[in-house]
């Protein structure tokens, strides 16, 4: 009886082994990336585009043009990637009419929009242009929109957009809407 | 005198390996939990570009991916070298993506249709053509809430 009960005892010398076989059979089947990117949301389509009947007043509108040469054209002039991203919120931050309250910008240059529920980022890329120089130039317009939200809600609420509640998140939003148009590609 | 030549001749004792299932356990559950199965055995090259502003792609089971790259070498011979769009693990064409589209939002419950995001996951080398054409289909298949798939990373690369 006591003998019998010292020999059940099973080797688990082999059980690293299982276990590593086991391993190997996950690192093989599965990915660890994690899917992210920019959201974005299209326009319904339309057989016949119809001209627009509300009017843009051209001071409220921003447009970025993107060349096949992965060239930025910003409003009739030509600037690098890396000062899109100020003269974006420069141009949205604007105060021209005096309207919006919590803009700190005194300064109302004459080509930026009114307030910003008027302003329209248009974006506008050549058929040649690369997707990389196109998500970065959606990347910078993105953030310039949400470090103008950080930057309010840290005014507001003392705490960073990402962590308001979704009250405070939806007020944040409507202070400002970020209205991105996108235009079908032509020859640039 | 025997008793004493056996102790000094031992050497250094062997490492426990009692241990070792354990952490190799230990890596494999962390393996995982942190990773999904692959779902798709990629065709073209994807090579995302980067951006900082980015979210995460929430509920995977209501999104849907389109893979845009140039073809693999493996694969160059049968389709070239121009960039083409791979919709589940076949090489397929533009104008294919709107019934991929609907049939995928199909295999949705109904109150949750409207969520439905598309993934376009296309490599950095892709001319915004191709990109166009697929929303465009997309707008026709009206399947409007798209995520364009990125890598964390600053957007400035020695190039710019």
């Amino acid at each position: 009886m006591f003998s019998k009960r010292n020999s059940a005892e099973i080797n688990a010398g082999s059980m690293a082994d299982i276990a590593f076989l086991l391993l190997i059979f996950f690192l093989v089947t599965t990915t660890m990336d994690v899917d992210a990117g920019i959201n974005r949301k299209l326009s319904p389509w339309e057989d016949e585009p119809k001209p627009s009947s509300a009017l843009i007043h051209g001071k409220n509108i921003f447009t970025v043009l993107v060349n096949s040469q992965n060239k930025l054209l910003v409003e009739d002039e030509l600037v690098d990637l890396r000062d899109l991203r100020q003269l974006a919120k420069d141009f949205i931050n604007n105060n021209g009419d005096g309207s919006c309250d919590y803009c700190l910008s005194s300064a109302s240059l004459p080509n930026s929009s009114v307030n910003p529920h008027k302003a329209v980022i248009s974006l506008q890329n050549d058929r040649a242009t690369s997707y990389d120089m196109y998500m970065a130039v959606q990347n910078e317009l993105a953030a310039a929109y949400n470090e103008l939200r950080n930057e309010l809600s840290m005014r507001r609420y003392e705490k960073e957009f990402d962590a308001l509640n979704p009250q405070q998140m939806a007020d944040i939003k409507a202070a400002y809407p970020q209205v991105i148009s996108e235009a079908e590609p032509v020859e640039l | 005198m025997s008793k004493f030549k056996k102790k000094s001749g031992g050497g250094t004792p062997g490492i426990s390996t009692a241990s070792l299932p354990d952490i190799v356990f230990m890596l494999l559950f962390f393996f995982m939990v942190t990773t999904v199965m692959r779902e798709v055995t990629l065709k073209v090259e994807n090579t995302k570009p980067r951006a900082t502003e980015i979210k995460k792609l929430e509920r995977k089971s209501l999104v849907t991916y389109i893979y845009v790259g140039k073809p693999k070498d493996m694969y160059a011979s049968q389709l070239g070298t121009e960039p083409v769009l791979q919709l589940d693990d076949a090489i397929a064409r533009v104008n294919e993506i709107k019934t991929f589209v609907i049939s995928s939002r199909e295999e949705i419950n109904e109150q949750e249709r409207p969520l439905m995001t598309v993934s376009i996951k296309a490599d950095e080398d892709v001319k915004m053509g191709l990109i166009t054409d697929i929303k465009q289909e997309l707008r026709k298949a009206n399947s409007l809430k798209i995520n364009y798939s990125t890598r964390k990373g600053e957007v400035f690369g020695e190039d710019r």
